[in-house]
């Protein structure tokens, strides 16, 4: 008996310890991943969370930081940095009062249609009401700094450009795709060469289309002179100079859809066209209920990844116009670093945020209410 | 099997735990001693003749940070190389933008990074990196350095590379603003050159849209820069300091010495901006959007009729393979105005000779020593031999058998700071100057600095936010049309006043009033 209560007692050590390093096991190997995460990822993100509370000031021996909780995010919205950031606000006129009515009405008819159906939730409809509210005030923000004398602030400025020319880029890009999966002689040459732009670093196309655009420089000045616009400059406008900005940005990323367009369609099957070809349908009849609803998914997450990367656009219109004139140009991103190369941290990463908060807001909206809604539709 | 199971799962979970053992262990940065500015170093004998007698670096490298070139890095990378055949020190030059390198120069030093030996900067941000221990004070390296020639270095240099009665930079070159003009055209025009800003916006009306070059085409009246995060913010400094600044040098032009209020929402800062601006209606139409490099290139291609500039244009117009102006090019010190600031009431008042006591012809000039030029400092924090080393290069450029070479070369980007270099005509002849535009260049310098009622640039504790950030950027809206001039002068005046107030409006009047020899 003694010999068999003493047996199993190696055998229980064996058994804690193989059950432990079974429960274990799973969280330590993962535990290096999280680490890196946290140590990457999460963790700048809470300390500039606190920079963006903060004041940076040389301090003998090095620098220190003050806390003045949200002092930077009110310089932001109505301190020195408000028209720079929202933008310089025209007078509301009545045109501004029936925009935003207008706009206001189908947020409302939007909340009330979710409200009305079977299946509300209590995130759902706090997310929708964050929704409403934000694009409320987007819709204020753009309707009284676009025209009548408004200017465009950073935050603005910023959404032209992301969809301005993601738009852009979408229409070309899908049309280039479509050009070079016809039998076309050349076609494969083409398209290396329609994918050349997005080898580019973003500062050597900036230089580039800076060179462009100068009428009394470039290599386009005889085209200039032959139109009579030597004397002109497109960075002495506003709208001239994001326009000059968005033609960069547009041809350096039309040929990421280009490319990833084209995969689309080529991996399409065969047999519906065919089929709709025999049946006598027409280029467009094919291309709206064959084509259009294959490449959709693709479309929608190719929409997504350049929404996400067009809110960093910086390399452009720093190299270009300097941000200017004054500060039509500058974009979120470019706020951020004027304020970062001032040693004003704390307003750098407070723009940062708000970047982040857009980002997140607009890349919401896209996954939850169009992406999923459109595929979902097919 | 079980077993198998049971030993890999505990070979798996040591070699992870040794991994993360490993890479804590590995974490730590490498740590460096902290600044300690007060300090003496270990060697106070003159760098320069130490390394004479031998390569007593031998094995150092040194690091230095500037403004990416060509310009002013140029005579660093060019003259690295005899440093480490002199010492055996090598000389690696890091470039950055000008716009980025106080914000480099600051996260190396703070971050304790300290990547940088030594850093070529602007000395007026000096006052920034002094009081924090971060730069060495080189006072004793001075006093000990025979082969700088420090006497020789212009008063006002010497002064503006000291905080506290202490030298923490050492000047390469000196910066003082200038009005350039093209000679045969305001001859053949029947024009003189401006003594006023009024004269200078009438010539470059009258000049503007004439082919100065000959090639057949309408040319510029005026190439001043003004685009945004370039010069923009200094050249506005050279208009207004004469509308502001009269009674002398200890006067300044940029805050009242009595609250530290600004000096910039008044009808002097409005006139100067207003003049600013008018000077683009007679210069090339993407002058928003140029730097000082694009005016600069204009002028030399007999494009402009007027320039503003520091002493580079001099130089540069004398070379044959970059100018179209040579012995066409004068120089004269920056105009003024026959009205200035009735600091009380904030309004212009004629001059007479209470108001404009240093007036010439009735006329107060008050030209501006902006930038202060490039000198060289030396990280506090790094090692002995490193900051001797560093300091023995900047003194290696600074002295005469250097300097006085480079100062003549437009492409250096360096202009004359030693008195011998205004004095001795023969460097600039040589270097393919006429006796009479070497006397007219340096005549328009010296004229400047020894006048009573120059205008120094700001050198107080953020000074960076104050100039290069809040200024630049109301100026470029000012200049883009989206502000008038009454709401650009609010907007810098508030701004100003933030930015005092932040860092203490007693300490900064101190400072200030430090700065221009007032107690």
């Amino acid at each position: 008996m003694d010999t068999e209560n003493e047996e199993p007692q190696p055998f229980r050590l064996h058994t804690i310890i193989s059950s432990a390093a079974d429960r274990l096991a799973g969280s330590i190997f993962i535990l290096p991943t999280v680490l890196a995460l946290l140590f990457l990822s999460i963790f700048p993100l809470i300390a500039s969370l606190y920079l963006s509370l903060a004041k940076f000031d040389i301090a003998p021996g090095g620098f220190k930081f003050t806390f003045v909780g949200l002092r930077n995010y009110k310089k932001l919205f109505t301190g020195s940095e408000g028209t720079h950031f929202l933008g310089d606000f025209a007078p509301s006129t009545s045109l501004t009062w029936i925009v935003f009515g207008l706009v206001i009405i189908a947020l409302a008819i939007f909340l009330a249609r979710y409200f009305l159906s079977s299946n509300v939730s209590i995130g759902g409809l706090i997310g929708r009401i964050l929704l409403t509210l934000g694009l409320g005030m987007l819709t204020w923000m753009l309707i009284h700094t676009l025209w009548n004398g408004g200017r465009l602030g950073t935050a603005s400025t910023t959404l032209v450009y992301v969809f301005v020319g993601i738009f852009f880029q979408y229409i070309l890009g899908l049309g280039l795709a479509m050009l070079t999966v016809q039998n076309l002689p050349g076609r494969r040459f083409f398209r290396v060469i329609f994918l050349l732009p997005m080898m580019i670093t973003p500062v050597g196309v900036a230089y580039m289309f800076r060179m462009l655009t100068d009428t009394s420089k470039g290599p386009f000045t005889p085209i200039w002179q032959g139109l009579g616009l030597t004397d002109f400059s497109w960075v002495n406008n506003a709208w001239g100079a994001r326009t000059a900005i968005l033609i960069g940005d547009i041809w350096q990323w039309t040929p990421f859809m280009f490319i990833v367009l084209v995969a689309a369609l080529e991996s399409q099957s065969v047999e519906p066209v065919e089929a709709a070809t025999v049946d006598g349908a027409n280029s467009w009849q094919i291309f709206q209920h064959i084509t259009w609803p294959a490449i959709l998914p693709v479309s929608m997450t190719l929409i997504l990844i350049r929404l996400i990367e067009a809110f960093k656009i910086v390399d452009l219109p720093n190299v270009m116009t300097n941000g200017g004139p004054g500060t039509a140009t500058q974009s979120l991103t470019y706020h951020a670093y004027i304020n970062w190369r001032a040693l004003d941290l704390g307003s750098s990463a407070a723009v940062a945020y708000m970047l982040l908060f857009l980002v997140t807001f607009f890349s919401m909206i896209f996954v939850n209410l169009i992406r999923h809604r459109t595929v979902e539709a097919l | 099997m079980k077993s198998n199971n049971m030993l890999l799962k505990l070979l798996s979970l040591m070699i992870v735990s040794s991994v993360l053992i490993a890479s804590c262990g590995t974490a730590a940065p490498a740590t460096t001693a902290p600044a300690d500015a007060t300090d003496a170093p270990e060697a106070t004998t003159a760098p320069a003749t130490e390394a004479s007698t031998g390569k007593m670096y031998d094995g150092v490298t040194i690091d230095i940070l500037t403004f990416v070139g060509p310009q002013v890095a140029e005579p660093l990378q060019r003259r690295g190389p005899d440093f480490t055949e002199l010492t055996g020190a090598t000389v690696n030059i890091i470039t950055v933008p000008n716009s980025e390198l106080y914000q480099k120069v600051l996260t190396d030093a703070v971050s304790g990074t300290n990547a940088y030996d030594g850093y070529l900067f602007a000395p007026s941000w000096v006052v920034d990196f002094a009081p924090a221990g971060l730069i060495e004070d080189l006072t004793p390296y001075v006093e000990a350095d025979a082969a700088l020639e420090w006497d020789d270095v212009a008063p006002f240099f010497r002064d503006f590379n000291s905080y506290d009665g202490k030298v923490y930079s050492i000047p390469l070159d000196g910066d003082m603003h200038m009005v350039y003009y093209r000679i045969d055209s305001l001859e053949e025009a029947g024009l003189e050159p401006p003594k006023t800003w009024d004269d200078y916006l009438a010539v470059a009306k009258a000049l503007n849209g004439k082919d100065l070059n000959g090639d057949g085409e309408g040319d510029y009246g005026s190439c001043i820069s003004k685009a945004p995060g370039q010069q923009a913010y200094w050249w506005i400094w050279s208009i207004a300091a004469p509308y502001i600044q009269s009674q002398g040098t200890s006067q300044g032009p940029f805050f009242n010495t009595t609250d530290m209020t600004p000096l910039v929402n008044n009808d002097a800062f409005k006139r100067a901006l207003e003049v600013y601006k008018e000077t683009g209606l007679y210069g090339p139409p993407d002058e928003t959007n140029q730097g000082v490099g694009d005016s600069r290139g204009l002028f030399l291609q007999g494009r402009c009729a007027l320039t503003m500039d520091w002493g580079d244009i001099g130089p540069l117009a004398i070379d044959p393979a970059n100018s179209k102006v040579i012995d066409k090019t004068g120089a004269i010190s920056n105009p003024g105005s026959t009205e200035v600031l009735d600091w009380a009431t904030g309004k212009l008042v004629a001059c007479d000779a209470t108001t404009c006591p240093y007036a010439v012809d009735g006329v107060n000039h008050a030209p501006f020593a902006s930038f202060g030029g490039w000198a060289g400092a030396v990280n506090a924090a790094v090692d002995q031999k490193q900051k001797d080393a560093a300091y023995a290069f900047f003194s290696y450029m600074a002295q005469p058998a250097q300097s006085n070479a480079d100062v003549v070369v437009g492409s250096t980007g360096y202009n004359p700071f030693r008195i011998s270099q205004f004095e001795n005509l023969q460097p600039w002849i040589d270097a393919g100057f006429s006796q009479v535009a070497a006397e007219q260049y340096l005549n328009g310098i010296k004229e400047s600095f020894d006048s009573p009622n120059m205008a120094a640039d700001l050198r107080i504790p953020k000074n960076h936010e104050y100039i290069q950030v809040e200024l630049d950027r109301i100026l470029a809206e000012y200049i883009a049309g989206n502000l008038t001039t009454d709401e650009a002068a609010q907007q810098l005046y508030d701004s100003w006043e933030t930015i005092t107030e932040d860092a203490g409006r007693d300490e900064q009047l101190t400072f200030y009033k430090g700065t221009l020899g007032q107690k």
